[in-house]
């Protein structure tokens, strides 16, 4: 429950504060956002599954967004940012994907 | 369902507050995210390498308008300085014209101004006597003269009086400029009528010549003479304008 409802105040927070995004950090907050979406779904899913870990999920969580945003860092420096920033976006969303498809499963059965 | 429910069953451990914690960051971030997403549009999402073709294409852009404003500006200028300039150059060009054609004797010129008509029964009045009057009139201002006679084939001709007019003795009359005329004579004389008749009565003038020599002079005052004979305008030979 407190997970949800920090999550909400977040959202609420974003959209009345309504800072601006430091330009260093704008092409970098997207794909972290993604990530950490991903480790979202998959916290879900492995609760689901009964083998959720909050230490896991924790790690996972600023794993997934530090190693999204170095990856697209990366890219910058190497002059292929957008096209890695693409791959991430896509892998990450595969995934995302899958977990929502177990989590799917685990909820309806189908 | 049991382990949904245990997912968001309240508690308080160390690790809870910091899965709050990111779990809210995550929220802030992706509101904060698509709002700037939503408000700023293409450019603050655009990576560094398409802001930087963005970019390009404006300043090229920005290059071909600034030098179509260049061209058209220049055309403008021409035009508008050009055509004034030749229209107001046309203007003072046509109007010198006149003004020398006048004095040339190349177009007609109409106005106030004097006949002097003279008489000459004895055939006395000589062309020294008719040059004393052109320049009498001349001296009052005459502007356009144009001296009448009875030509040798009889009929009235008319002559333009100018700078380079020649007036010589002849054995019926005078000779202007090569076409021969005899009494009576007329001058139509374009200028101030009060000034030209006066010069024409002054005492020992030209009247009084002329009644010298048994003939009379008639100086008729009007405010629109016209002086109609045209001389050709023959190009001068050696004089070049400078």
């Amino acid at each position: 429950m407190i997970p949800a409802v920090a999550l909400v105040m977040g959202v609420v927070l974003g959209l009345v504060l309504h800072p601006t995004v430091p330009a260093g950090l704008q092409p970098y907050l997207p794909i972290a956002v993604v990530a950490a979406l991903d480790a979202v779904f998959g916290a879900i899913r492995a609760q689901l599954d009964g083998i959720f870990d909050d230490r896991v999920f924790v790690v996972s969580f600023v794993s997934n967004v530090l190693v999204a945003a170095l990856v697209v860092f990366l890219g910058d420096q190497l002059g292929v940012g957008g096209q890695l920033s693409t791959g991430v976006v896509v892998v990450l969303g595969i995934r995302i994907f899958t977990n929502t498809a177990a989590i799917r499963r685990h909820l309806f059965h189908a | 369902m049991s382990s949904l429910s245990r997912l968001l069953r309240p508690r308080a451990r160390r690790v809870d507050v910091l899965v709050a914690a990111l779990l809210a960051l995550l929220g802030f971030a992706l509101a904060v995210q698509v709002r700037s997403t939503q408000s700023d549009g293409l450019l603050t999402s655009a990576r560094q390498e398409d802001l930087v073709q963005i970019l390009d294409e404006l300043n090229n852009r920005s290059d071909r308008l600034r030098q179509e404003v260049a061209s058209l500006s220049a055309t403008k200028q021409r035009l508008t300085t050009g055509s004034g300039a030749s229209t107001a150059a046309l203007a003072e060009a046509r109007r010198r014209t006149q003004l020398l054609g006048v004095l040339a004797g190349t177009v007609a010129a109409t106005g106030p101004g004097v006949l002097v008509r003279i008489t000459d029964p004895k055939t006395q009045v000589s062309a020294s006597v008719l040059l004393d009057a052109l320049e009498e009139l001349r001296n009052a201002g005459a502007e356009a003269v144009q001296l009448e006679g009875t030509a040798s084939d009889g009929r009235v001709t008319a002559v333009r009086v100018v700078a380079q007019t020649a007036l010589v003795d002849d054995r019926a009359g005078i000779v202007v400029d090569g076409v021969s005329l005899a009494a009576p004579y007329r001058f139509t004389v374009v200028g101030d009528p009060s000034t030209l008749a006066g010069a024409m009565a002054i005492p020992g003038g030209v009247e009084d010549a002329v009644r010298q020599q048994g003939g009379a002079a008639e100086v008729i005052r009007s405010q629109r003479v016209r002086v109609g004979a045209l001389r050709p305008l023959t190009p001068p030979r050696y004089a070049r304008p400078e």
